[in-house]
């Protein structure tokens, strides 16, 4: 089942999701990016963004797709509620749909600053379940 | 943290001493207390710290010290150019100067009762802050590179303050060295809208009371009297210097095993100082500094505004501004010997003592000071930089509170509203745009910033001066 949760971290907060494949591992843990800063089902989703991101390994990748979202986020002033996400090799491409940040419905908690290396992890245990971790500075 | 393998030197410092890959000691500066209640983890990464080329004498942490991003928070770490020593994105952080400066107003607490509630809400109305707020400055690119080399000279020149507030800030205003074309599009795009914005987390615009004065003679000097009414404001480099510190997180990161640099923690990123990407982001690094120094230049001038509708009788000259999120370069005495380094202090103020060339000539016998930010229902405190803070820690000494619970547990333990409305019956105004942030930030989320202060000043990192009691609190 796709999930996300957070994670503690003493200054800051941990971000992970989990999936069938490291595409919805990944699409969840921007759901949990999200959920930092607001309910994502308070969140429209009728605006579409486009990201494409090339890292070196697999969990570089995770970082920067966390970034590239962080970026699209704060200079569009927006919130993203759904995601499709499509990793091919070391290359992902995705969609991120939301809506421009509504300050009333949608209480902003926090600013995102950036998706660190802190307990950064992307694997797959033994029936093929995918997680994608990392701590997010805000 | 288990204290067992440390060597006690003085209630207030402890020594654990070279093993493994270690180059040098850990120091840590804080009494037993505080020490058991850190996190292992950050005791961990100031081992890591300590295995870094070219480190000179110790990786010190200091008593408000915490589980942060490579280095530990309230980390402190001294680095030789000639020794092979590096630069650490990671020993920076995201955000590239983060720091607190100190408006004065000469107002007694009671004139400021009265309007209180009117105070608070124009603040709130006219300081930006949280996502979705953006400034009412918008820069172009040439304006956005001129901020960048200038800093809050850039900004006093364009009106938003005087020369008086540049002698009162670190670097007088202006970090040299800054590089703006080794800054990306993608960091000056996050900052074309977000000029003179407090931003969110830990940051804030206080109103505060000067509740108690530890040192009569200090305090005079830098004009804070028992009972008048000061402003403090905690913010740093915004978008921009998250996405300096992201870009060259993640190309220093890939490059450690280039320059033959072995990370025990990718997250302390980092190149020799005489390495290519090494320069490169000390010129973009120290832009970001200029940034948030214009960003908190920007934001006093917004501050006085507001006062000068509501009491249009103060006139909010600055007592200091601190950076605790920086790399600088600086000269220090190491065994006798004056050396140039580069001291990291992440999420630790610089502290120089009495005497110190860089203090401007009113501030120069008295010794530098240092602003502590407290969690929002609690206190601050300015303190000032020591002699012997010189040879302790590089003249360093703690920033805030440091959290002792994360924003995690804090959100189930508290409420926003019921927290605002018990620091109201407390004489505390909150205003802030989330219940959740609030809640995330509950002081009760913090560590004592009392004993954090006490143990610094036992230490001898710095010396208290007043503590500042919470009127007014406008949240990021």
């Amino acid at each position: 089942m796709p999930s996300w949760e957070h994670f503690p971290h003493e200054a800051d907060i941990g971000v992970r999701g989990r999936g069938d494949t490291v595409d919805i591992a990944f699409e969840q843990a921007a759901l949990g990016l999200t959920a930092v800063v607001t309910d994502p089902d308070l969140v429209r989703n009728h605006e579409q963004v486009a990201i494409t991101c090339e890292a070196p390994s697999l969990d570089v990748l995770l970082v920067d797709w966390l970034n590239a979202l962080i970026y699209e986020m704060t200079t569009r002033s927006m919130l993203f509620g759904r995601f499709q996400v499509n990793i091919d090799g070391l290359r992902l491409s995705a969609k991120a749909e939301g809506q421009g940040v509504d300050r009333k419905r949608h209480e902003p908690v926090v600013e995102p600053k950036g998706a660190t290396f802190t307990e950064l992890r992307v694997s797959h245990d033994d029936e093929g379940q995918w997680m994608a971790q990392c701590v997010v500075d805000v | 943290m288990d204290i067992a393998p440390l060597q006690q030197i003085s209630e207030d410092q402890w020594r654990l001493p070279p093993t493994g890959k270690m180059r040098v000691p850990v120091v840590f500066y804080a009494d037993r207390a505080l020490l058991e209640g850190m996190d292992d983890k950050a005791g961990g990464q100031a081992v890591n710290v300590a295995t870094l080329p070219g480190i000179v004498k110790a990786s010190y942490v200091m008593p408000d010290g915490h589980w942060g991003y490579g280095f530990p928070i309230g980390g402190v770490a001294a680095f030789d150019a000639e020794e092979g020593g590096v630069v650490s994105a990671g020993g920076v952080g995201f955000d590239i100067s983060c720091g607190v400066r100190c408006l004065l107003t000469g107002l007694r607490a009671s004139d400021v009762e009265p309007v209180k509630q009117q105070l608070a809400d124009a603040l709130f109305a006219r300081i930006p802050a949280g996502l979705g707020s953006t400034g009412q400055i918008h820069l172009n690119d040439a304006e956005l590179t001129a901020m960048l080399s200038g800093g809050a000279r850039w900004a006093v020149d364009r009106g938003w303050g005087s020369q008086e507030d540049l002698d009162r800030i670190e670097e007088h205003g202006a970090m040299h060295g800054a590089e703006p074309q080794h800054v990306s599009q993608k960091a000056r795009h996050r900052q074309r809208d977000e000029m003179g914005t407090l931003g969110s987390g830990n940051h804030y615009l206080e109103v505060q009371r000067v509740a108690e004065i530890f040192d009569p003679h200090v305090a005079y000097q830098l004009s804070i009297a028992g009972g008048e009414v000061v402003v403090s404001i905690h913010c740093g480099s915004r978008g921009l210097g998250h996405q300096i510190g992201t870009e060259y997180l993640r190309e220093m990161a890939i490059a450690a095993a280039k320059h033959g640099i072995e990370l025990p923690d990718r997250e302390l990123a980092c190149a020799p100082l005489r390495s290519e990407v090494g320069r490169r982001y000390l010129g973009a690094m120290r832009a970001g500094i200029n940034c948030a120094l214009a960003n908190r230049q920007i934001l006093t001038h917004l501050t006085r505004e507001v006062f000068s509708d509501v009491l249009p009788q103060a006139k909010l000259p600055l007592l200091y501004d601190v950076s605790h999120n920086t790399c600088k370069e600086e000269e220090h005495v190491v065994d006798g010997v004056q050396r140039r380094l580069f001291i990291h202090r992440k999420g630790a103020t610089r502290a120089f003592g009495p005497g110190h060339p860089e203090l401007p000539e009113q501030l120069r016998d008295i010794g530098q000071p240092v602003l502590i930010g407290g969690s929002m229902g609690t206190e601050s405190w300015v303190l000032v930089g020591t002699a012997e803070g010189m040879t302790l820690s590089f003249g360093s000494a703690c920033h805030g509170a440091g959290r002792r619970m994360s924003r995690h547990r804090a959100k189930k333990q508290w409420r926003g509203s019921k927290l605002i409305e018990n620091l109201a019956h407390r004489g505390i105004i909150v205003r802030s745009v989330s219940m959740r942030g609030v809640a995330e930030e509950a002081p009760g989320a913090y560590k004592d910033v009392r004993a954090v202060v006490d143990s610094a000043d036992r230490a001898g990192l710095a010396r208290k001066v007043a503590r500042l009691e919470p009127m007014v609190c406008i949240k990021g």
